[in-house]
């Protein structure tokens, strides 16, 4: 499944989709930065809450496909931005992290 | 002769918020010279775990990354306050980092871990109150 398809579910909405055809090929939960970056799969779908500037750098270098944002977190203008001009594909989901990898598990 | 290509960065130590552009502009120069994707995310995680530490622990540094046939090698040198323990340092979970830059999702001690874990070989030359440089490279054959 795209990033674009996810992002056209019910469950989810695009913040930022610079790349919308990357392939999702699973999923990684995690919202330390440091087990995100040695555990994360490449092309996986990353949830996390944290809504600072470094998930950015976090998911362009661990080539993680999307970012999902948990729990209706939100991001700064200034964030969105700068993830569209460095390609970094988001979603947001009101649902927690455990709802939207159930969801996920029967779409992936 | 086999050619070396060489990139230097300064890492600036007073914004963390945007942390992480060396090894972002370093991944960009290994997908112009058509390096395999895995390779680029093994020296994207090393570089930016070295990175990162450099400005969270000591402040900034330079980055030299050193493209040759047979690797890419990776130095990190910091004018810090240095590593103490260094068997220590390498354990999974531990950190010294403060509760604020923990906030930011830092602090899990899985950084050096995580360096040592993507490249082929790693060595830390550190001395408290003078500085550490770190070395690693990432075998391309
Ligand atoms: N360049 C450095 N200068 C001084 N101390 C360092 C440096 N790099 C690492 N350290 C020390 O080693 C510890 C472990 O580093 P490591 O990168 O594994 O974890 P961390 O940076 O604390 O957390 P994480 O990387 O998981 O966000 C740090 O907490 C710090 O005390
Ligand atoms: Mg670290």
């Amino acid at each position: 499944m795209t990033v674009k398809e996810l992002a056209n579910t019910e469950l989810f909405s695009a913040v930022a989709m610079p790349h919308g055809e990357r392939e999702i090929n699973g999923v990684y939960i995690g919202d330390l930065l440091s087990w995100v970056m040695g555990r994360a799969e490449a092309d996986n779908a990353w949830i996390t809450i944290m809504s600072n500037n470094n998930i950015l750098a976090v998911a362009a270098l661990a080539d993680t496909s999307c970012i999902i944002l948990a729990e209706g977190v939100s991001l700064e203008d200034s964030i969105v931005k700068t993830a569209e001009e460095k390609g970094i594909n988001i979603l947001k989901s009101e649902k927690n992290a455990y709802e939207i990898s159930v969801a996920l598990s029967s779409m992936l | 002769m086999s050619e070396v290509l060489n990139f230097h960065f300064v890492v600036n130590g007073e914004d963390f918020t945007s942390a992480g552009q060396a090894s972002m502009m370093m991944k960009r120069n290994l997908r112009q010279l058509g390096m395999p994707p895995e390779i680029i995310r093994q020296v994207s995680i090393a570089m930016y775990e070295g990175e990162i530490n450099m400005v969270i622990h000591a402040g900034g540094g330079e980055a030299d990354v050193n493209v040759t046939e047979e690797y890419i090698e990776i130095i990190l040198a910091d004018k810090g306050p240095g590593i103490k323990d260094i068997e220590q340092a390498m354990q999974e979970g531990f950190s010294t980092a403060t509760d604020s830059i923990r906030s930011l999702g830092f602090g899990a001690g899985m950084g050096l871990p995580n360096m040592k874990r993507y490249t082929d070989y790693m060595d830390i030359d550190s001395e408290v109150g003078v500085g550490t440089t770190i070395t690693m490279r990432i075998n391309l054959q």
